[in-house]
C-alpha cells in the first residue's frame, strides 16, 4: 500500500533522513522503532506532507506523493496522529472530532462519531468540554478518534503512547490492534518498543537516519541487537 | 444626559469594535498585525462616499460595493505581502514592514484618486428620535445596526459554520488544521479577505459618522483598532468587541465630563492602565498571546 524509496528529508544542511527504504503492506501494522533524534517524526512528517523531502519517492497505492501538501494527502487517506498529539484545547471534543472528518463528504460521518464514542466514552460524556481540560491519556483518545473520523485506509501514528501511564499505554495499543482489524493498515512509531513489537507484524529499526534493521516483527524482536539496544534491561522498556 | 453620551459612545465603539476585528481575525490566523488595514478601511469609505454621490446607489448597495473592493484589497495583500514571506526564513517582523509598504502604497493612491481635501458623507437619512431625554439619530441607529449585526453574524459564523470552525483551527494551529484536512491556505485568503471587508464598512459607517472622508483617516482609526486589538487581547473576538465598545465609551465620556482636548489622552490612558492591571488584555490568557 505504502512505499517508500531512498527517502532524503533534512532541516537546512542536518539530513534527518539520509534514504530510507520502507515498504507497509495492505492490511498490516508496521511499527518503526528507534531511539530519540533517530528521525522516526522526520518520516511521518515527509510522509504527511508537513516536511518535503530532498530526493526519494513516497508511492502510495501506485502513485508518487512526496511533497504534496498535507491536506491533499488526507484527501487520499492517510492521517497523522502527530507526536505530542496536537489537541485543538480551544475547541470542543466534538468540534474536535468534527474537525477530524473536514473533507469528508459521504452520509457516514454521524456513524462514526457514533463508533468513536462506543470505543472511547470518556470522549462521549465530555464532548462539549474544551480539548484542553482532557488528561493525557484522553487526549491521545481523542487524537486517534479524530483521526479515525477521516476513514483514512493508511493511520500514522507518532509515539501514542508517550507520556501515558502504563495501563492507558496497554488501552492504546488494545484500541490500535483494533482500528487495524477493522481494515486500516497502520504505522506505528514507538520507543516503547517491546509493545510495538507485540502487535506489530513487521518492524524497522531507524538508526540516526538510516534503517539498520527490518524484518517481521518476531525476527526483530530475536535480533540480538534490537534486544540490547530497545528491549535490554526489561525496566527501561515496558 | 448620562444615556445621551452612553449611546453616542456605544455608536462610535461599535465602529472601532469593526475595525479591531479585522485586526484580530488576521493575529489570531496569522500571528501578525496588519499595519495596512487602517488604509483598506479608508479605502472602503472612498467607495461607499463615491457609490453614494456618483452612483446615487442607497446605503445598502454602498457598503456591499465597499465590502467588496475591500475583499478584493485583501485577497491582493495577502499576495503581495504576506504569502511571499510566509514558511521563509524571515524575521517576525517582515510581514509588519512589508504591510507597512502596502499602507504607504494606498495612502499615496488615495491622494492620487480623491485628493487631499476631507469630502463630505451625504446622508439620505437626517431624521432623529426623541426618547425621553435621548436624541438618537437614524445614522446611528443605522450603524448600531449594521455593526453590532456584522458582529453577531460573525461569532455565529465562527462557532457554527464547517468553514468557521476550519478557521477557528487554523487560528490555534495551523499545522494541525493542515493535517485534519484544511486547505490552509485557502483559510488564510479568506480570513484577511473578510478581514478587509469588514474594515472596509466600517469605513462607510464611519464616514457617515463623522460626514467626512479623507485620505489620511486610516492613521488614526488604525491606530485605534490596534489598540483595540491590544486592550482586547491579541487575537481575542469577545476582547475587540467589547474592547472597542469601551474605548468608544471611554471617549465620549472623556469629551462630555471633561475636556474634548484629552479625549485621546484620556482613552489610552485608560488602555495602559488596564494594561497595567492585565499584561494580556482582557479577554487573552497568558500563555495564549498572539491567537497561538
Ligand atoms: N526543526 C528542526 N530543525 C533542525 N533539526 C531538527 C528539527 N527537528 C528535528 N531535528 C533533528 O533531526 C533529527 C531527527 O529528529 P526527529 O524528531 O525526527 O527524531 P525522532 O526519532 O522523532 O525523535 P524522538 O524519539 O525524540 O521523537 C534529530 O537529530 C533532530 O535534532
Ligand atoms: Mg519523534
Amino acid at each position: 500500500m505504502l512505499k517508500i524509496e531512498g527517502l532524503v528529508t533534512g532541516y537546512g544542511s542536518i539530513k534527518a533522513l539520509k534514504g530510507i527504504d520502507l515498504e507497509v503492506p495492505a492490511g498490516s501494522i508496521v511499527s518503526l522503532i528507534g531511539a530519540n533524534g533517530a528521525g522516526k517524526t522526520t518520516a511521518m512528517k515527509s510522509l504527511s506532507g508537513l516536511l518535503k523531502p530532498e530526493s526519494g519517492r513516497i508511492i502510495y497505492k501506485g502513485k508518487q506523493i512526496q511533497g504534496l501538501a498535507p491536506h491533499k494527502i488526507v484527501s487520499l487517506g492517510i492521517s497523522l496522529v502527530p507526536e505530542g498529539r496536537n489537541i485543538l484545547s480551544q475547541m470542543t471534543i466534538l468540534e474536535n472530532l468534527e474537525m477530524g472528518a473536514y473533507q469528508r463528504k459521504d452520509g457516514q460521518v454521524a456513524a462514526d462519531l457514533r463508533s468513536v464514542f462506543n470505543r472511547f466514552p470518556v470522549l462521549e460524556e465530555r464532548k462539549n468540554q474544551l480539548g484542553g481540560t482532557l488528561s493525557g491519556g484522553q487526549q491521545q483518545m481523542l487524537a486517534i478518534g479524530r483521526a479515525m473520523m477521516a476513514k483514512p485506509d493508511l493511520l500514522l501514528l507518532d509515539e501514542p503512547s508517550m507520556g501515558l501511564a502504563p495501563m492507558v499505554v496497554a488501552d492504546i495499543f488494545k484500541v490500535i490492534k483494533e482500528i487495524n482489524q477493522e481494515g486500516a493498515t497502520v504505522l506505528l512509531v514507538e520507543q516503547n518498543v517491546r509493545q510495538a513489537l507485540k502487535i506489530a507484524h513487521y518492524a524497522y529499526v531507524l538508526e540516526t537516519g538510516k534503517i539498520v534493521y527490518n524484518g517481521t516483527a518476531e525476527e526483530v524482536a530475536a535480533n540480538p541487537r534490537v534486544k540490547e539496544a530497545y528491549l535490554g534491561g526489561s525496566k527501561t522498556t515496558v | 444626559m448620562f444615556w445621551q453620551q452612553l449611546v453616542n459612545g456605544l455608536t462610535l465603539g461599535s465602529t472601532y469594535s469593526l475595525i479591531a476585528l479585522g485586526y484580530t481575525l488576521i493575529m489570531g490566523v496569522l500571528n501578525i498585525v496588519n499595519m495596512a488595514h487602517g488604509e483598506i478601511f479608508m479605502f472602503g469609505a472612498f467607495v461607499g462616499l463615491l457609490l453614494v454621490t456618483h452612483l446615487k446607489v442607497n446605503i445598502f448597495v454602498a457598503m456591499l460595493g465597499a465590502a467588496l473592493t475591500g475583499a478584493i484589497l485583501g485577497i491582493i495583500l495577502e499576495r503581495v505581502a504576506l504569502r511571499p514571506l510566509r514558511r521563509k526564513a524571515v524575521s517576525h517582523l517582515a510581514p509588519l514592514i512589508s504591510t507597512i509598504g502596502v499602507s504607504i502604497f494606498l495612502e499615496s493612491v488615495a491622494l492620487k484618486l480623491f485628493g487631499p481635501q476631507s469630502r463630505d458623507f451625504p446622508s439620505s437619512f437626517t431624521a432623529a428620535f426623541e426618547f425621553g431625554p435621548m436624541r438618537i439619530s437614524l445614522v446611528q441607529i443605522f450603524i448600531l445596526a449594521v455593526s453590532f449585526s456584522l458582529m453577531l453574524v460573525l461569532r455565529f459564523w465562527l462557532a457554527k459554520t464547517k468553514i468557521g470552525k476550519a478557521l477557528r483551527a487554523t487560528a490555534e494551529n495551523i499545522e494541525t488544521a493542515n493535517l485534519l484536512g484544511v486547505n490552509t491556505n485557502k483559510i488564510i485568503v479568506l480570513t484577511v479577505s473578510l478581514a478587509s471587508a469588514l474594515g472596509s464598512v466600517a469605513g462607510v459607517l464611519v464616514g457617515l459618522s463623522f460626514n467626512a472622508v479623507e485620505p489620511t483617516m486610516g492613521i488614526t482609526m488604525g491606530l485605534k483598532g490596534l489598540a483595540v486589538l491590544i486592550l482586547g487581547g491579541m487575537g481575542n473576538i469577545t476582547g475587540a468587541m467589547l474592547g472597542g465598545l469601551i474605548l468608544g465609551i471611554a471617549e465620549v465620556f472623556s469629551v462630555a465630563y471633561g475636556n474634548s482636548s484629552y479625549r485621546d489622552a484620556v482613552a489610552f490612558g485608560m488602555i495602559i492602565v488596564i494594561l497595567f492591571i492585565r499584561p494580556q488584555g482582557l479577554f487573552g490568557s497568558r500563555d495564549q498571546q498572539g491567537g497561538k
